[in-house]
């Protein structure tokens, strides 16, 4: 175990809330009569669909492959019919529908046949990155970038440290936690392939300190590996956000990632917990990501827990099998407390970065209107980028875009520690959010008129050549008539005197 | 249930603007019974008077501005600018002083400006400065402290010299200048403060009584900064100021200078370092901001105390300070995660 390099600025310390769901151990969700699975889990390209309807499938067969470069393959969590691939509502914060193939399945959850690896090292680190891809595996933080990408340091770059992320900062979920508790050996089995496969010789494993069973766990399960070395287990103070990938790799190393930057720029990569684990079952089991943990937790949910769940299974199933009792108006949030969103219905299916479906808040922010901002701030205290959210939230009420940039918006990690220490109750984050989008159209805006004012230019630039040719014909068509009109009136004058000569 | 919110987070602290405004209330009581204990009932009378009028003022300004009026009566920012500006007057300020420093502070200073949040001036600072300037004579004339009087200003005879301008008792003398005053006249005399401060109006260290009402601010104070309601920064950073200008003109004088500890404990020195230099909404509000506004209000209290035409200098150097505010915010604004040098 190692002493934290370095801290934030800012942050909160939060009420956990995580007792609710670590008093039972990881449960299987019961496998649904019908799985529906969005081809868009990840960040970057949808999959495309590679079944048809009506098609028979078994456990772990693919279904979708990834299309580009940032893209992933998509397979069936269990066996049955394919029986539609049409548009279906799906957890996002906009809660519209996109498409989606639906299995029927057929209960008997027949496998296709594994293909484990017996020796990883034996398989160049390109392959890795090609099963792991294969695999459907995406950062299973929250995030759900292409892991394979993050495998991957690029030419120009060299991996200094890989930080296993294991802090779970947000209040309420504990997904990662008993995940460490429970299968800590299947964690270092991942983190082993992830040093292989990005050649890095440090590996710090960060886990929060109101965590001690599973840092005990953890501790345990690497000294068991002497051969794995240059690995330490580092607890990291409990302090939201401590978890967010910039603020932990300041606290791990005590070094910032450059704004607008990523981590390998600094030759750093973090994976989360959950992700290491998936790469273990996929390149030593031969198990594609079929199924994830989800912490299923909140006041109005009567069996809180862990529940590891096949993606595609409806919500309100698992719901049902926690015993919740959903109120009307109370938050039913994808996500944590502080940086997840509201669903818009329960008959949504679980996917690859539903970590945890929150039903009902203690300390619930209220939604009365909120008073001015009186500029005390604190929200400038708590910011763990340091930035100025009165003076953001001040410009981007008034919609100045231009100032918000001068005041780095697009530094902001949406944390929401600023709404939660304002004294007046004002959604800063939600303003963030709008200055951000309402930029980023204007940008798209921008782009769009610029390549319409070129196309306008080259039209007439276009014309005008078009003009001058049209002019130049002409031109030279009345030259060549009167060439030849001259040459018709030479030809009569000649032969009007030789006429004469003849008459003379 | 409350409908529940649109966007993250969905949780919430339990900061208020009203928790803010009642700790501060609360951390004034100390020094409010003190000032009661030195000067009479009369202070209790301003304040309740000022409070009412406020109250009615700040209704009458969102009824007006057409806002919704039991939120922003109940925010507690008109009270505290009513009680700050209560306990900045005299004890015996008659009470049409009282309501003409209210109704500037609440409807000049604050709601034609935008109200809560908006206003560039402390309200209070804004409304004592316009009585200063108006009425002199009535904003300079205090009470001996109660244990240098005869006959004590009792209940009765407060409220009458207050609402009647008439003494019902025989009190010998209601006029008086403040320690601070007395020392800069005694100054200007070419008298030695080692020499003045031995006078019946002086104390250990500032005046009889007024030194224990600046020790009851700053406990208050210190309470205001144990519970978080305050930072350290402007409090700290203008003692400093103040403790550093008046060191070293001590030092270069110490024949034609109060010493530190006078300046630190006599006027208004605590109830600006922890009430007033602290309001959120007329103070910087970056962290390195914060020392320089305070430590700004520091020196310029001093200078205008010692160099300048009035008594005290709190009220001035707050709206000096206020008018550099945004300035101060723009050049030290902090550095930003992953800044790019």
């Amino acid at each position: 175990m190692s002493a934290v390099a370095g801290s934030f600025p800012g942050g909160l310390v939060l009420n956990g809330q995580k007792k609710r769901s670590t008093q039972t151990p990881i449960r299987k969700t019961p496998l649904s009569k019908k799985l529906i699975l969005p081809l868009q889990q990840h960040i970057g390209a949808a999959s495309v669909p590679i079944v048809n309807v009506g098609d028979k499938v078994l456990k772990g067969q693919k279904i979708a492959k990834a299309d580009g470069h940032v893209s992933v393959y998509l397979h069936a969590p269990s066996s049955g019919t394919i029986s539609a691939i049409d548009e279906q509502p799906i957890p996002h914060p906009s809660g519209l529908s996109a498409l989606c193939i639906t299995i029927e399945t057929d209960g008997l959850d027949t496998w296709i046949e594994h293909q484990p690896i017996a020796d990883y090292t034996q398989l160049s680190e390109h392959d890795i990155r090609q099963h792991v891809r294969e695999a459907g595996i995406v950062g299973l933080g929250g995030a759900g970038f292409p892991s394979f990408i993050k495998l991957n340091p690029g030419v120009h770059h060299h991996v200094e440290t890989l930080i296993i992320n294991g802090v779970e900062c947000e209040p309420y979920i504990t997904c990662d936690d008993m995940l460490m508790r429970e299968r800590a050996d299947g964690i270092l089995d991942g983190i082993e392939i992830i040093r292989f496969a990005l050649r890095v010789k440090n590996c710090v494993i960060a886990i929060e300190s109101n965590k001690p069973e599973a840092i005990s766990v953890m501790t345990l399960a690497l000294a068991a590996r002497p051969h794995l070395t240059d690995t330490e287990i580092m607890v990291v103070p409990t302090r939201y956000p401590a978890g967010s990938e910039k603020q932990l790799i300041q606290v791990v190393t005590g070094k910032q990632v450059p704004s607008h930057g990523l981590p390998i720029d600094i030759g750093i990569v973090c994976h989360n917990v959950g992700t290491a684990y998936a790469i273990g079952r996929a390149i030593i089991h031969g198990e594609p990501l079929i199924s994830r943990i989800v912490t299923v937790t909140g006041t109005d949910v009567k069996h809180a827990g862990n529940f590891e769940t096949l993606f595609g299974t409806p919500m309100h199933e698992l719901l049902a099998f926690c015993e919740t009792s959903r109120e009307p108006n109370a938050p039913f949030i994808l996500g944590g407390p502080m940086m997840g969103y509201n669903l818009s219905g329960d008959n949504l299916p679980v996917t690859k970065t539903a970590n945890c479906i929150l039903v009902g808040v203690d300390n619930a922010a209220p939604v009365e209107k909120p008073l001015p901002c009186i500029r005390c701030g604190e929200c400038a205290t708590a910011c763990p980028v340091s930035l100025l959210p009165q003076q953001l939230y001040w410009y981007a009420r008034d919609k100045d875009l231009e100032k918000t940039r001068q005041y780095n918006l697009f530094d902001c990690i949406e944390c929401g520690c600023c709404s939660y220490v304002c004294p007046s109750k004002i959604p800063l984050v939600h303003y963030f959010r709008f200055a951000k989008t309402e930029t980023m159209n204007q940008e798209l805006e921008a782009i769009k008129s610029d390549n319409a004012r070129i196309r306008h230019e080259n039209r007439l630039a276009r014309l005008e050549l078009e003009q001058q040719e049209k002019e130049e014909r002409q031109r030279q068509r009345k030259l060549a008539l009167a060439a030849s009109q001259a040459a018709k009136e030479k030809q009569e004058k000649a032969a009007q005197s030789s006429a004469d000569e003849t008459e003379s | 249930m409350p409908l529940s919110r649109l966007s993250s987070p969905f949780l919430s602290g339990i900061n208020r603007v009203t928790l803010v405004m009642t700790q501060l209330l609360i951390a004034l009581i100390p020094a409010v019974i003190a000032l009661v204990y030195f000067f009479g009932p009369g202070v209790l009378i301003n304040i309740v008077l000022a409070v009412t009028i406020a109250l009615l003022a700040e209704a009458l300004m969102l009824k007006l501005r057409d806002r919704p009026i039991k939120p922003f009566l109940t925010d507690g920012s008109a009270i505290v600018t009513a009680v700050l500006l209560a306990i900045a007057l005299p004890p015996l300020a008659p009470w049409w002083l009282t309501t003409i420093g209210i109704l500037f502070a609440i409807i000049f200073a604050k709601h034609l400006y935008g109200g809560l949040g908006y206003n560039p001036f402390n309200p209070a600072m804004v409304a004592y400065v316009l009585l200063l300037i108006s009425f002199p004579l009535e904003m300079t004339t205090w009470l001996p402290i109660s244990t240098l009087s005869d006959s004590p200003v009792d209940f009765n005879s407060a409220f009458q010299m207050i609402f009647h301008g008439q003494l019902s008792t025989a009190i010998d003398t209601i006029s008086g200048a403040t320690p601070l005053d007395a020392m800069k006249t005694e100054i200007g005399l070419l008298h030695a403060p080692s020499q003045v401060i031995q006078q019946p109006l002086f104390g250990h260290f500032g005046g009889k009584g007024w030194e224990w009402v600046n020790i009851w601010f700053a406990i208050g104070g210190l309470a205001l900064l144990y519970r978080r309601v305050i930072s350290w920064h402007i409090p700290v950073a203008m003692l400093t100021g103040l403790l550093a200008i008046s060191v070293i003109t001590w030092l270069i004088a110490p024949e034609t200078t109060a010493s530190p500890l006078f300046h630190l404990l006599s006027g208004g020195t605590m109830l600006g370092a922890f009430f007033i230099a602290t309001d959120p909404v007329t103070a910087a509000t970056t962290v390195k901001g914060r020392l320089v506004f305070g430590a700004g209000v520091g020196l310029l209290t001093y200078i205008i105390r010692v160099w300048g035409g009035y008594p005290d200098g709190i009220a001035f150097a707050v709206i000096l300070m206020n008018m550099l505010v945004p300035l101060i915010d723009y050049y030290t604004q902090p550095k930003v995660y992953g800044a790019v040098k």
